[in-house]
C-alpha cells in the first residue's frame, strides 16, 4: 500500500482549468473568434474607404492587432472570473479549498489558465485574419510581449472580480462597466489621435491603451506612444493587480472566513 | 500517540456573533468520534476550521499533530473533508472528478487506489458517467470518494446522511465502519442521534458555540437516571395514577420515573391501588433524550 511521495498540486489545478473550457470549446474559442471576425468584416468593410490611421497600413490591416487584443483580454478575463464565480456559486471551490494548495499556487493555476484561453483565442483571430488581411509582423517579440502582459492583466483581474462577486450580475456588472468600456475606449477601432485633446489625454490613463498600443506597434513599427513607455505601464500595472490579488488570497478574502 | 485532533481554547467570532466560544477537544487516533448539536451551534465551524475553511479567531487546533494555520499543507493531507452540501463540478466524469482531486494533493499516479475506493462505493459502473447525470445519493458518495483520494487518517464527516436514502444510509455506514476499522479516525456531525448512539464511541455535544458534554454514549445516557416502567394494567388505574402516567401507542401505562429506586415504589403504589400488572418493561433514556435534556438545560441557565 506505498503510495507516490506527493508533489504539488499546482500542475493539475492548472490542467483542470484549462480542460474546463477546452471542454466547452465552441463556446470558449470559437465563439469570440467568430465575433472578432464579425467586427472585422464590418467595420473593414464600412470603414476601410473613409479612414487611414497610419500610412502605407489599411484600417482593416490596423484593425486586426487591435481585435486580437480585445479578444485576447476579454477571453482572459472571462476564463479566471467565470471559472471562480460558477465555483462558488455552486460550491464546488471547496474542492480546490480543502487541499493543500497555496495562495501562489492557486493564483498561478487560474491566472495562466486565463492566458492560455486568451491566447488561443488571441492566435485564433489572427490566422483567420490573416486568410484575407494582408497583414505586416515588425517586431514580433513586442507582440509576444505584450500578448503575455495583457493577459496575465486580465487574467489577474478576473481573479479579483471572481473572488469578489457573489452572483453572476456582480460579475456581470464589472465586465460591461469596467472591462467593456476600457477596452472599447483603448483604440481598438481607432488611433486615440483622431480624438479631440481631452478624450486623448483621458486615453492616456487607461492602462488598457497601453497594452493596444504597444501590441499594434509589433505588427507595424508604428504607435501612438514609445512601446518601452507602453510596456512599462503594463508591466506596473500587472506588478500592482498582482500584488494586491495575492494579499487578498492570502487573507483568505471572501474565500477563507 | 500523537492525537488524531487536539484542539485547545478554540474561538472563533464573527463581528458580534461568537461561533465558537473556547472549544477543548482532544480526539484520539482510531476514534469514532461524533459531534452533536441543534443547528447554529458552531459543529460546522468547528470542523470547518479543521478544514482550513475558516480561520480561528484565537485558539489553536491540529490534526495529527500539524496546526491547521501555520502547518496547512501538512494537515491537509491528513484530513479529509466531506462537505455538508451536495457539492460537484458539472465539467467532469466520476472519474476525472476524483483523478483531479487526487492531481491537487499531488499524488499523480493514483488509479489503483482511486479504482479500489469506487469499487467500495458502488461507482464503478458509474466512473465515466457526467457528474451531472448521478442521482443525490451517487454525488454523495462521489463526495466521500473524493475525501479518501489521499488516504487521510482522519475523515471528517459533516452531515454525510442528510437526505440520503435508507438503502444508501446503510450502505454508507457499513463502509465508513470499515475505514474505523482499518484505523482511521472518524469525526461525524450528524442529526440522527440514533446513529450517533450506534456508531460513535464517544460524543462531544456543542452548545452555542462550546462544548457542553463531552463522553461516550453509554455514559451520557447513565448520567441521566431517569427510567421508564411501561405497564399494562388490567382495567383503568385510578384517576390519582393515571395522571402521572402517559400511554404509548401499545396502549401502555408509561410512568417517568427519576431512578431505578423508584420502581419497586411505583410498584406499590399500583398494588395498593389494586391494578394487576399484566405486561412490564423499564427502559433507559436514550441518546435523543438526553440530547435534549442538555441542551434544554442549558437554555434554561
Amino acid at each position: 500500500m506505498k503510495h507516490d511521495e506527493p508533489g504539488s498540486g499546482f500542475g493539475t489545478l492548472l490542467y483542470k482549468e484549462l480542460l474546463r473550457f477546452w471542454k466547452v470549446s465552441f463556446q470558449t474559442i470559437a465563439a469570440p473568434i467568430l465575433t472578432a471576425m464579425l467586427y472585422l468584416l464590418i467595420f473593414g468593410h464600412v470603414l476601410e474607404e473613409h479612414v487611414q490611421v497610419y500610412e502605407n497600413v489599411s484600417y482593416t490591416a490596423f484593425l486586426v492587432p487591435g481585435l486580437v487584443m480585445m479578444s485576447m483580454l476579454q477571453n482572459a478575463f472571462a476564463n479566471s472570473s467565470s471559472s471562480l464565480i460558477q465555483s462558488k456559486v455552486t460550491g464546488n471551490l471547496v474542492f480546490v479549498l480543502l487541499p493543500p494548495l497555496s495562495y501562489l499556487e492557486f493564483y498561478g493555476g487560474y491566472v495562466i489558465a486565463a492566458m492560455i484561453r486568451g491566447l488561443i483565442v488571441g492566435l485564433g483571430v489572427l490566422l483567420v485574419s490573416i486568410g484575407f488581411v494582408d497583414l505586416r509582423l515588425e517586431h514580433p517579440l513586442w507582440v509576444i510581449l505584450f500578448a503575455l502582459g495583457g493577459t496575465a492583466i486580465l487574467g489577474t483581474l478576473g481573479v479579483i472580480a471572481g473572488i469578489w462577486a457573489d452572483k453572476f450580475d456582480q460579475l456581470a456588472a464589472f465586465q460591461n462597466f469596467i472591462v467593456m468600456p476600457l477596452t472599447f475606449l483603448a483604440g481598438v477601432f481607432y488611433s486615440i489621435h483622431s480624438l479631440p485633446a481631452f478624450w486623448q489625454d483621458l486615453s492616456h490613463l487607461n492602462p488598457f491603451f497601453y497594452m493596444i498600443d504597444g501590441f499594434r506597434y509589433g505588427f507595424f513599427g508604428i504607435s501612438d506612444v514609445d512601446p518601452r513607455l507602453s510596456f512599462a505601464v503594463v508591466l506596473l500595472f500587472n506588478t500592482a493587480l498582482t500584488a494586491t490579488t495575492l494579499a487578498l488570497l492570502k487573507r483568505g478574502y471572501k474565500l477563507r472566513h | 500517540m500523537i492525537p488524531a485532533i487536539d484542539i485547545t481554547g478554540l474561538t472563533k467570532r464573527y463581528r458580534a456573533l461568537e461561533a465558537l466560544g473556547g472549544v477543548d477537544l482532544q480526539i484520539r487516533q482510531g476514534e469514532f468520534f461524533g459531534l452533536l448539536g441543534p443547528n447554529g451551534a458552531g459543529k460546522t465551524t468547528l470542523i470547518s476550521i479543521l478544514a482550513g475553511l475558516v480561520r480561528p479567531t484565537s485558539g489553536s487546533a491540529r490534526v495529527m499533530g500539524h496546526d491547521v494555520v501555520t502547518e496547512y499543507r501538512a494537515a491537509r493531507r491528513m484530513l479529509g473533508v466531506v462537505p455538508q452540501e451536495l457539492v460537484f463540478d458539472p465539467f467532469f466524469s466520476v472519474r476525472e472528478t476524483l483523478r483531479i482531486q487526487s492531481g491537487y494533493f499531488g499524488l499523480k499516479k493514483n488509479d489503483d487506489w482511486i479504482d479500489e475506493v469506487m469499487h467500495h462505493l458502488n461507482l464503478t459502473d458509474k466512473a465515466d458517467a457526467n457528474m451531472r447525470a448521478l442521482s443525490g445519493g451517487m454525488k454523495r458518495r462521489v463526495l466521500v470518494a473524493q475525501a479518501l483520494v489521499h488516504r487521510p487518517p482522519v475523515i471528517v464527516l459533516d452531515e454525510p446522511t442528510a437526505g440520503v436514502d435508507v438503502e444508501l444510509r446503510q450502505g454508507l455506514w457499513t463502509f465508513i465502519r470499515r475505514l474505523n476499522a482499518d484505523g482511521h479516525t472518524i469525526v461525524l456531525t450528524t442529526h440522527y442521534l440514533e446513529e450517533a448512539e450506534t456508531m460513535c464511541n464517544r460524543i462531544g455535544m456543542l452548545k452555542q458555540g462550546r462544548l457542553v458534554a463531552l463522553d461516550t454514549p453509554a455514559n451520557l445516557i447513565r448520567r441521566f437516571h431517569t427510567v421508564y416502567l411501561k405497564v399494562r394494567l388490567e382495567g383503568e388505574p385510578p384517576a390519582a395514577l393515571a395522571a402521572r402516567a402517559s400511554v404509548d401507542e401499545a396502549g401502555r401505562h408509561c410512568f417517568k420515573l427519576d431512578n431505578y429506586g423508584d420502581v419497586e415504589g411505583m410498584l406499590g403504589a399500583l398494588r395498593a391501588a389494586g391494578c394487576r400488572i399484566v405486561e412490564m418493561e423499564v427502559a433507559q433514556p436514550d441518546l435523543e433524550e438526553v440530547f435534549v435534556n442538555i441542551m434544554g438545560g442549558q437554555a434554561q441557565q
